[in-house]
C-alpha cells in the first residue's frame, strides 16, 4: 500500500493503562476464543469508543506445519493433507494439489476424469459459499439463513460421502485421475439437486439481498479499491466484487473450463454488499456449470497413466486454480526423488485477510465481524 | 376471626383494584398471583421462544427432556441454579452483585400496575403510566452497573451501548405515549388520565381502541411504540448490547449461574411489561376484540367461551401429539407425560366453561392474549432481521423516530382541538 494513512502503525501492547483513565484509547483483544471470527483468529482492535483506530491480526493458532510435513511424504502420501487447510472446500485443495504434481509429472488426466472433477469442484464451491453466507448472516445477525444453508448443504455433502466415503475432507481426486468411477445415479442425483437448490437461492436472497437492514449493513461496509486488492495479493470474490475481471478459471484455465460457459461476476464498489452479490451470483454460475458438466459427461477411462512410484524430474512448479475463496496456489520444488524438496501453499485466505486492516480503518466494531465474515477466511488455510 | 372474614370478603363486593381499596389481604393474594403468572409465562416464553424459532429455523428444537421438551426450561433452571457462581477476581463485589438485582426489581416491579381487567391488578395509581416507564428505565442502572463492575472491555461497551440505546428510544417512546394519553382526554369533561385502568376505560368509552382513532395518527403512535419498545428490551433487531457475535454477550459476560439467569428472567418480564403498555394503550387492554360490530350479549356469551375453547384447544393438540408418539417402549413415560399435560389443560378448559369463572377470567384472557400477539412477533423479529449497526440505530431513534413521534403529537393534539371545539363544540 502506498497511502501512508493505510499502512499500520504498531500498536502498544504493553502499555496497559490500569486507572482507565487514559479513556481515550481502548485496546481490545479480539479472539481467538470469540463467536464471529470463524475459528482461532486473534485480533487486536484500537478503539476510539465504537471506532477502529487499527487493527491487527496475530494468526498460528492453527498452525500444524503442513509444508513441512509435505516433505517427508512422498506426493501420493500428501495427498489427503492438503484437505485439512481449507476444510470447507476440501475438494478444491485436492484439485489444485492433483493438477500441480501432473504438472510437474508431464501427465494429464482423461476427459471423464476432468469432466468429474469440475462437477465435484463447483458443487464444492456451492457448498463454501453457502457455509460462507449462513456464518456471515449469523456474525451480522440474522440467525436463520444458517440453518437454511446447512440444509442444503447437506446434500451436497451427501453426494460427496455416496461417491469417496467421506463428507468433509474428502480426499476425492487422485494423481491423474480418479480413483473411484462414479456411482450408479450419480449424474441424476447432481441433476436432481442441481433443479432442488436452483429456488434455495432465490430463498436465501428473499431473506436477505432487499432486506434493509440488511442492507445498511453491508453497503459501503469494508469498502477496499481495485487497486489496493492487487497491491494487497486479494483474489477471489473479494478482488471481484472490486470490479477486477479475474477468474482463474477464465484467465488460465485449469482443468477443461475452457469447454463450459459461463460468465464472471462482478461487483463495483468493493463493499461488503457487492461481495455478498458476486458470491451469490457465482452460486448460480457454479450451478450453470455444473448442469454442462453433467449433460456432457464422457465417458472413458479416469486414470492417466501414472507412475506407481512418482519421481518427478527435478525441477519446480507453479500452479494455481480458482478456489472459491480466491487463487489457491502450490508450488513445487523436486529434486528428483519420492519426496518434494519443498512444497509451498499459497492459500487466498492468507492473502485476502491481510486486507482486514485496510477494510475496517474508521469503521465501527460492529463491521469488523462483518468484514471478517466477508472475507470468507478458513483459519485452516491461513495457518496451515 | 370475624371481623377478619369480614375484611377479605368486604373487598369482594368492591369495584376497585385491592390496592386501590386498599385491602392487604387480596393486594397479597394479587402481588402472589401475579408474580406466579410471570414466573410461568416466562418459563413458557422460554420454551416457546426455541420451539418456534426452531421451527422458522427447518429444526426441532428441544425434544428431548420431557415429551417435546416442554420439561426443558426447568431442566434449564435447575442447571443455571446448581452452576458455580464465578466472579471475576478484579470485579467490584457489592455492584456486580448488586446490578442483577435492580434489573430483575425494575422489570418485576412495573407490573404492580399492570391492568389484567377493571379490577384485576395490584393497584391502579393515578400515574400509573408514568410510573410504569420511569421503573422500567430503571433497568438502565442495573445494566450499566453490571457491564462496569465486570472490569472488562466487552461488557463496558455493551453496557455504553445499552443505556446510550434505552435513553435515547425512550424520547421516541414517551412522545408516542403522550398522544395516547392525550386521546384519553377526549370526552365531555375533557380530563384525561394517567391511570392504566383508566386509559382502558377511556378506550371503552370512546367505544374505539387508540390503535384505530384519529386513522392513521393512533396507527403511527403505536408503531412508534412497538419499534422503540424492541429497542428498550434490547431484542432483535436492536440486541446490539448482547450481540453475540460482536461483543460475546455484552453487558453479562462475566455473569453465570443464578445471576446470569436473574438477567434473563428480567429481560423476558420487561418484554411482556413492555407489551403490557402497548396492549393497554393502543390494543384496548381487556377489552374484548370487535366490541362495536359483534355487541349484544349473544355475542358477549360467545366472546366468554374463548378461553375455554382456547386451553381445549391446547388440550386437542396435546392429545393429537400424543397419539403421533413413537411406539417404542422408550417413549411410555413420555407419552403418558403429554397425555397427563393435555387432561390437565383440557380440564383447565372445562371449568373455565363455568359461568362465574369465565366471568371473571375473561378479561386477563383477553390481555394475556394481546400480550401474547407480541411476544410472537418478538420471537418472528429475532428470527427473521439482521442486527443493527450501533450508528444506524441511533440514527433510527433520533432522526426518523423522533421527528414522527412529535409529529403525530402535534397532529393528534391538533385533530382533538378541532373535534372538541369546531365538529362537537
Amino acid at each position: 500500500m502506498t497511502d501512508p494513512n493505510t499502512t499500520l502503525s504498531p500498536l502498544e501492547l504493553g502499555s496497559h493503562d490500569k486507572t482507565y483513565l487514559d479513556a481515550n484509547e481502548l485496546v481490545i483483544n479480539m479472539g481467538p476464543q470469540h463467536p464471529a471470527t470463524h475459528g482461532v483468529l486473534r485480533v487486536i482492535l484500537r478503539l476510539d469508543g465504537e471506532k477502529v483506530l487499527g487493527l491487527e491480526c496475530v494468526i498460528g493458532y492453527l498452525h500444524r506445519g503442513v509444508e513441512k510435513i509435505g516433505e517427508h511424504r512422498t506426493y501420493t502420501m500428501f495427498n489427503p493433507y492438503v484437505d485439512r487447510m481449507d476444510y470447507v472446500a476440501a475438494v478444491s485443495n485436492g484439485l489444485g494439489y492433483c493438477e500441480t504434481v501432473e504438472k510437474l509429472l508431464n501427465v494429464e488426466a482423461p476427459p471423464r476424469a476432468q469432466h468429474v472433477r469440475v462437477i465435484l469442484t463447483e458443487l464444492n464451491r456451492i457448498a463454501s459459499h453457502q457455509l460462507w453466507l449462513g456464518t456471515h448472516a449469523l456474525d451480522i445477525g440474522a440467525i436463520t439463513p444458517l440453518f437454511y444453508t446447512f440444509r442444503d448443504r447437506e446434500e451436497i455433502l451427501k453426494i460427496y460421502e455416496k461417491y469417496c466415503g467421506a463428507r468433509l475432507t474428502t480426499h476425492a481426486f487422485r494423481i491423474g485421475g480418479l480413483q473411484y468411477e462414479t456411482y450408479t445415479g450419480f449424474e441424476k442425483e447432481v441433476t436432481n439437486f442441481l433443479t432442488f437448490f436452483r429456488p434455495k437461492i432465490d430463498e436465501y436472497e428473499e431473506l436477505l439481498t432487499t432486506n434493509r437492514i440488511w442492507v445498511e449493513r453491508t453497503k459501503n461496509v469494508g469498502k477496499i479499491s481495485a487497486q489496493d486488492c492487487i497491491a494487497l495479493g486479494v483474489s477471489g470474490p473479494v478482488l471481484r466484487a472490486s470490479g477486477v475481471k479475474w477468474d482463474l478459471r477464465k484467465a488460465q484455465p485449469y482443468a477443461n473450463y475452457k469447454n463450459f460457459d459461463f460468465e464472471i461476476p462482478i461487483g463495483q464498489n468493493g463493499d461488503t454488499y457487492d461481495r455478498y452479490l458476486v458470491r451469490m451470483a457465482e452460486m448460480r454460475q457454479s450451478v450453470r456449470i455444473i448442469q454442462q458438466a453433467v449433460d456432457a459427461l464422457p465417458e472413458g477411462p479416469i486414470m492417466a497413466k501414472v507412475p506407481k512410484v512418482m519421481k518427478p524430474a527435478a525441477g519446480e512448479v507453479y500452479h494455481s486454480i480458482e478456489a472459491p475463496k480466491g487463487e489457491l496456489g502450490y508450488f513445487i520444488v523436486s529434486d528428483g526423488s519420492t519426496q518434494p524438496y519443498r512444497l509451498r501453499v499459497r492459500p487466498p485466505s492468507f492473502a485476502n485477510l491481510q486486507a482486514l486492516d485496510a477494510m475496517c480503518r474508521g469503521q465501527l466494531v460492529a463491521d469488523v465481524i462483518a468484514v471478517i465474515g466477508t472475507l470468507d477466511i478458513v483459519l485452516g488455510e491461513v495457518d496451515r | 376471626m370475624g371481623a377478619i372474614i369480614q375484611y377479605i370478603s368486604s373487598y369482594l363486593s368492591s369495584d376497585k383494584t385491592p390496592g386501590a381499596a386498599g385491602n392487604m389481604f387480596w393486594a397479597l393474594v394479587y402481588i402472589m398471583l401475579v408474580f406466579g403468572g410471570l414466573s410461568v409465562a416466562v418459563i413458557a416464553m422460554n420454551w416457546l421462544e426455541r420451539k418456534i424459532l426452531a421451527h422458522m429455523q427447518v429444526r426441532l428444537g428441544p425434544m428431548r427432556v420431557g415429551p417435546h421438551g416442554l420439561l426443558q426450561p426447568i431442566a434449564d433452571a435447575i442447571k443455571l441454579l446448581l452452576k458455580e457462581d464465578i466472579m471475576p477476581a478484579e470485579a467490584d463485589g457489592f455492584v456486580f452483585w448488586m446490578a442483577p438485582l435492580i434489573v430483575v426489581l425494575a422489570a418485576f416491579t412495573v407490573f404492580v400496575v399492570v391492568p389484567f381487567g377493571p379490577t384485576h391488578a395490584i393497584t391502579d395509581m393515578n400515574i400509573g403510566i408514568l410510573f410504569m416507564l420511569g421503573v422500567s428505565s430503571l433497568s438502565v442502572l442495573g445494566i450499566v452497573m453490571a457491564g462496569w463492575a465486570s472490569n472488562s472491555h466487552y461488557p463496558l461497551i455493551g453496557a455504553l451501548r445499552s443505556s446510550a440505546q434505552m435513553v435515547s428510544y425512550e424520547v421516541a417512546m414517551g412522545l408516542a405515549v403522550v398522544s395516547a394519553i392525550l386521546m384519553t382526554s377526549l370526552n365531555a369533561e375533557g380530563t384525561g388520565t394517567l391511570s392504566m385502568i383508566g386509559i382502558v376505560k377511556a378506550q371503552l368509552a370512546q367505544h374505539e381502541w387508540f390503535i384505530f382513532k384519529f386513522f392513521p395518527l393512533g396507527l403511527v403512535a403505536f408503531f412508534i411504540f412497538a419499534v422503540a419498545m424492541v429497542a428498550e428490551t434490547n431484542r432483535a433487531p436492536f440486541d446490539l448490547a448482547e450481540a453475540e457475535s460482536e461483543l460475546t454477550a455484552g453487558f453479562h459476560t462475566e455473569y453465570s449461574g443464578f445471576r446470569w439467569s436473574l438477567f434473563f428472567l428480567a429481560e423476558y418480564s420487561a418484554m411482556i411489561a413492555v407489551s403490557s403498555i402497548a396492549v393497554t394503550l393502543w390494543l384496548g387492554g381487556w377489552l374484548r376484540p370487535f366490541p362495536n360490530m359483534l355487541s349484544g350479549t349473544p355475542w358477549d356469551q360467545i366472546f366468554s367461551l374463548f378461553p375455554g375453547v382456547t386451553f381445549l384447544f391446547f388440550a386437542a393438540i396435546c392429545f393429537y401429539n400424543t397419539v403421533r408418539m413413537p411406539k417404542h417402549p422408550l417413549f411410555r413415560i413420555q407419552t403418558i407425560g403429554l397425555a397427563g399435560f393435555g387432561v390437565v389443560l383440557g380440564l383447565i378448559g372445562l371449568v373455565l366453561f363455568v359461568p362465574a369463572v369465565s366471568v371473571r377470567v375473561q378479561d386477563i384472557f383477553w390481555f394475556s392474549a394481546k400480550v401474547a400477539g407480541f411476544m410472537y412477533l418478538y420471537i418472528w423479529y429475532r428470527g427473521t432481521f439482521p442486527r443493527y449497526r450501533f450508528d444506524q440505530l441511533m440514527q433510527m431513534g433520533w432522526k426518523v423516530l423522533l421527528p414522527m413521534g412529535l409529529g403525530v403529537l402535534i397532529l393528534t393534539a391538533s385533530v382533538a382541538l378541532l373535534q372538541q371545539k369546531i365538529w362537537h363544540p
